[in-house]
């Protein structure tokens, strides 16, 4: 009760989720970078991951719960900060917080557009289902080709560039917030984490968008 | 030197409340800025007007009664300044300065830039002390305390309550001021006893009292005229957790 | 009248304790049914109130500003003084007993000195217990240092706030009592009348400083806490709304004001820079330790820059009148010193009300490193208000008013001559005399809070039936009519100059006439000022806004009224006073070498002065006071 119901209760549960999603981003990179190995790389996998049966539900809906859990609060929190604030005064500086740190709410709901367009998009296969083929006999789906047909138009592309400014917006803010959270920063390393959560916002915008970004410009042929 | 003010002008809780613009034709640099507002409401009080209402007291930093937000920072942004210690020379000739009242939902105003704080006094009733009994307690050096843990426990303890903290939170949240009290104590034997209670009960009675929730924008810090340090968000974020595995 | 104080007799290490057994008690069961009025949140009152509802009793306490945390004892900085003798260099309690009556010139009760040393120790580890973060050495054990020029290392301190820690350490117990239920918190009110009921304090009446609603509270015993008066100066140290109003209304219904002319000029203080100017900052007394007090030699280099008159024309003066202790004379002496360079047309900065405070030599000496070390903080405040760097030229600095060491007439149990009626802390005359030590504000404070008034009360309560008179009996609504009347009389009057005019002028009255250093015809002319600046006042004063609301010069004008009648009491006291001592200087009354000559023959009495109304002559009692454990001898700083 304490814990879904408090304000630091709730703030650490936003924590704790936030360290499972943002591992899940850092994961996913790793797994999406094998496509620089080539096609078979990419495709060994997807195979990999595909092999693995029911553990993959099993993570699919820790992820989704932990995401689910992350985004109600998140609107939650927001509102009843809202509710506490009054209309602004006439003139507001800010000292030391961010854009980042102001916009987590709208980043938040950004992300939260963008995983579902992500997921008609490669997982559940709506918005493109010509991008589909299927690899061999083996009855999967090319995972190399699907990648970089996904990519060959302009609208997907855009989507994931801004997709992923929300999400470095989003992390660079979250990701010294959590250590913050969970009593994990003093004075000294608070600067450190700044700076570090900052890093990391940048190493996974800059991995993410590095693929759609390389395929537009041909790297990869089919 | 010349000023133009921009004053958040209103006239008790339920009045709307609106900016108006006075001048301070001839202001001193050697003046505080509160005496540069005294000079302005002599000036209105002469002429039979209403003059400008703002808290103050000790006029030397430390009562934390002043409350104005100035340019848009509270107690007007110079490092560990209060109002009261501000001076005119920081500002220029021909400026124009924005004062307003603290604004969060659990400060009404109750007129002008004077706002009713009792919030912070309930979260302080809530557990803001140690249950000890006046006489019948240990001789002050029974218990050794490191003079680190005693520094520590200081540098929470210096907070002056005035409220900027809330001010400056884009959530209204009173965390700073909650986590300088769970701080000081939880570090102290004496205060360890009732940490977890402590820690748990105030954190609760800022959230009746209309506070927001702590999202880490660090403005509280920045804005604290006595530079109460964030770690201490974290060191109450550590016992809320202590408390809530015990 | 001869009063009587009530002191125990008998050896005083044991008065206290004795006294203790013999008063009486209230039965626990009964307690609730005590209604006790606190007004003032400070160290005494904040103290008094936590405490009193920890014993049972339904307390009610009242302070003006928005909450009990913000009283003036905050601004304390020094220290609080204990006879813990931890440091093992020779102290005890009859040492703090005796240095205590020394300081104070003789001029305090021993009974009452000898209780505040005893209980000063409980202080200590009270405020231990209740997380005050006191200074520490690295084994873990209390630091202590030494202060305002005593002999041995007493004065506890937490960094430069001890009276913030220690106030914030009696809130926090406050704060227990509320969520207890034991204690009603009253913000932002202002007591503006005392209900006196066939000679006994029954209640108050006071103003609601938000709604403007007159209220009126009973109780079984009313404690006054509020502080000292020397804001009748105009500028000093004190905070903005600090005022004599309380007790004031206390002594107009019959409460006497006892030694109002002790009245403590700090010698450090930051000088005024202009005639706009709202208060006067304090900085430690600390300072005098490295720091070389000095102003030119000839009256045309007052104008130069510091740095450019050369050695041989800058006089130190402390060190060329009092060469053994040099700058570091106490506080009353450092003063006046500072005070004849200033009148000799010899001072410094703008207005030349200012001597020099030089660190040159000691950054020498010691280095830069070590002065910041050690003062760190007070040259950077120096530097928020002058904008001007110590460590490179020498700080200006003028005495100020600071305490007073006057206050309400009470007895041994800190009660006044109206019974019911207790004055506690800064607002009552008890212990120290006719000047006060260093860090020993907070001491009394306290004692007077946690471990005298729990006592005494009951031995008084003990003797009344609990609600006997209740806010509905007649007086009451006399009082608040009379109040009310007052604001509106002084809402009315629509003249032309503000309350904040008027109080500068009976300042400057009182500063220049009754100041520093007193004479008769100094006193005279205050006391023909005062009530033709007075009656100006309530023909002339313009107070702006109404009585229903929020309004800032509706309370200064209120307690400048209350101001302008005590003044008066003050020059006449300080006239009566024919002899210097401590706080009071008489010019008429020193030795061939400028030092204070008292008169134990004539003067060794307590003052309480009888208010019978305005412009008529109060009527003086005397307490004689008796000194059967220290022996009278002259201070010589020489």
């Amino acid at each position: 009760m304490q814990l879904t119901q408090s304000s630091v209760g709730r703030k650490i549960i936003m924590a704790v989720t936030g360290i499972v999603l943002v591992a899940f981003v850092c994961v996913h990179l790793l797994g999406n970078s094998s496509l620089f190995f080539g096609a078979d790389a990419i495709n060994a996998y997807a195979q990999k991951l595909h092999s693995l049966g029911p553990f993959v539900w099993v993570f699919r809906l820790v992820m989704l719960a932990a995401f689910a859990i992350h985004i109600v609060f998140g609107i939650q929190l927001t509102l009843e900060n809202r509710a506490a604030t009054p209309e602004a005064n006439v003139q507001v500086k800010r000292l030391r917080t961010g854009f980042g740190a102001e916009t987590m709410i709208i980043s938040g709901l950004v992300l939260l557009a963008f995983v579902v367009y992500h997921l008609l998009h490669f997982t559940v296969r709506v918005t493109n289902p010509e991008i589909y083929v299927p690899l061999g006999s083996s009855g999967m789906v090319d995972v190399y080709v699907m990648m970089v047909k996904g990519f060959q138009s302009v609208l997907p592309v855009i989507i994931y560039l801004v997709g992923m400014a929300f999400l470095f917006l989003h992390v660079s803010h979250g990701f010294q917030s959590l250590f913050q959270t969970l009593g994990l920063s003093n004075d000294k390393s608070l600067p450190v984490m700044g700076t570090t959560s900052k890093l990391v916002g940048f190493v996974l915008l800059v991995g993410y968008i590095s693929i759609p970004l390389l395929i537009v410009a041909g790297l990869f042929k089919i | 030197m010349k000023l133009k003010l921009h004053v958040w002008r209103q006239n008790g809780p339920n009045d709307k409340g609106r900016m108006e613009v006075y001048d301070a034709p001839d202001v001193s640099p050697d003046q505080s800025f509160l005496e540069m507002l005294d000079d302005v409401n002599l000036v209105l009080a002469r002429q039979g007007k209403d003059v400008i209402a703002f808290d103050h007291d000790c006029r030397e930093g430390i009562c934390g009664m002043c409350s104005q937000v100035i340019n848009g920072v509270p107690h007007g942004g110079q490092e560990r300044t209060t109002v009261c210690q501000l001076h005119m020379r920081e500002f220029k000739d021909g400026d124009e300065i924005f004062i307003e009242p603290w604004k969060a939902r659990a400060f009404p105003v109750i007129k002008d830039l004077v706002v009713d704080r009792g919030g912070l006094e309930k979260i302080m009733q809530a557990g803001g002390y140690t249950s000890c009994h006046t006489g019948g307690v240990a001789d002050g050096n029974a218990l050794p305390i490191g003079k680190d843990i005693a520094d520590y426990s200081m540098d929470a303890a210096e907070c002056i309550g005035c409220g900027a903290c809330v001010a400056a939170c884009p959530n209204s949240s009173a965390m700073l001021y909650t986590s300088a009290k769970v701080a000081q104590l939880a570090v102290l034997p004496q205060g360890k006893v009732e940490a977890h209670r402590r820690v748990m009960a105030m954190t609760e009675a800022a959230t009746e009292h209309g506070f927001g929730n702590c999202s880490n924008h660090y403005e509280c810090q920045a804005s604290c005229p006595k530079g109460i340090d964030v770690k201490f968000i974290a060191k109450l974020n550590r016992e809320y957790m202590k408390a809530l595995i015990p | 009248m001869i009063l009587d104080g009530k002191c125990p007799t008998g050896p005083i290490e044991t008065s206290w304790d004795r006294h203790r057994f013999e008063s009486k008690l209230v039965n626990p069961s009964n307690k609730r049914k005590f209604k006790i009025l606190c007004v003032g949140t400070g160290l005494a009152g904040g103290a008094a109130a936590a405490s009193l509802g920890e014993l049972g009793y339904n307390v009610h306490a009242f302070c003006y500003q928005d909450s009990a945390r913000r009283a003036h004892s905050i601004a304390a900085q020094g220290g609080i003084n204990a006879a813990k003798n931890y440091p093992n260099d020779g102290d005890s309690i009859y040492r703090l007993f005796y240095d205590t009556i020394k300081g104070g010139d003789f001029r305090a009760r021993e009974a009452d000195v000898w209780r505040l040393s005893q209980v000063s120790n409980n202080i200590i580890d009270q405020c231990v217990a209740q997380g005050v973060p006191f200074a520490r050495d690295y084994a873990g054990y209390l630091d202590n240092r030494s202060f305002g020029g005593a002999q041995v290392s007493r004065t506890f301190f937490a960094r430069g706030q001890t009276g913030q820690q220690l106030l914030l350490g009696a809130y926090s117990a406050l704060s227990r009592q509320v969520k207890a239920g034991t204690v009603t918190l009253h913000e932002r009110r202002e007591m503006l009348d005392l209900v006196v009921v066939d000679g006994v304090a029954r209640g108050i009446t006071c103003r609601n400083m938000v709604t403007g609603a007159i209220e009126s509270h009973w109780g079984d015993a009313v404690i006054l806490a509020t502080g000292g008066y020397v804001n009748v100066f105009y500028l000093s140290t004190n905070a903005m709304g600090c005022s004599v109003t309380a007790a004031w209304k206390a002594a107009r219904k019959g409460a006497y004001m006892a030694n109002p002319c002790y009245t403590q000029i700090h010698p450090t203080c930051i000088p005024q820079h202009g005639e706009h100017q709202s208060k006067l900052t304090l900085m430690s007394e600390s300072l005098r330790n490295d720091g070389r007090c000095w102003v030119p030699k000839k009256v045309e280099d007052c104008e130069r820059p510091p740095g450019q008159i050369a050695e041989e024309d800058r006089d130190y003066y402390l060190e060329r009148k009092y060469p053994s202790f040099g700058n570091l004379a106490p506080r009353d002496i450092a003063s006046r010193a500072a005070k004849e360079q200033c009148d000799d047309e010899r001072g410094v900065g703008p207005g030349k009300r200012g001597v020099y405070l030089d660190f040159a030599d000691s950054i020498k000496r010691l280095g830069e490193d070590t002065i910041r070390e050690r003062y760190g903080n007070l040259f950077e405040m120096y530097e928020k208000i002058t904008a001007e760097n110590g460590y490179k030229q020498p700080m200006r600095i003028y005495p100020a008013p600071h305490y007073a060491m006057g206050g309400l007439w009470v007895d041994y149990n800190c009660m006044s001559n109206v019974p019911g009626l207790f004055v506690l802390g800064e607002a009552n005359f008890s212990v120290h005399g006719a000047n006060r030590l260093g860090a020993s504000a907070l001491m009394q404070g306290l004692a007077d809070g946690y471990f005298v008034i729990p006592y005494t009360i009951a031995g008084y309560l003990a003797t009344v039936k609990p609600g006997a008179v209740k806010d509905d009996h007649a007086e009451f609504k006399k009082s608040a009519e009379e109040v009310k009347a007052n604001i509106d009389k002084l809402l009315s009057i629509n003249g032309t100059k503000t309350p904040s005019e008027y109080h500068r002028e009976l300042g400057k009255v009182m500063w220049e006439d009754v100041g520093m250093a007193r004479s008769k015809e100094s006193l005279e002319h205050a006391l023909k000022r005062i009530p033709e600046i007075r009656e100006e006042f309530w023909s002339n004063v313009k107070v702006v806004g109404s009585n229903d609301q929020f309004n800032q010069e509706l309370e200064n004008a209120g307690r400048l009224a209350d101001f302008f009648e005590f003044a008066e009491i003050l020059t006449k006291d300080a006239l009566n006073r024919e002899e210097s001592c401590g706080g009071h200087f008489r010019t008429e009354h020193q030795t061939e070498d400028g030092e204070a000559m008292r008169n134990d023959e004539d003067f060794c009495y307590v003052a309480a002065w009888e208010f019978k109304g305005t412009g008529v002559e109060p009527e003086l009692h005397k307490e004689p006071l008796k000194f059967e454990n220290v022996k009278l001898a002259v201070r010589s700083y020489k």
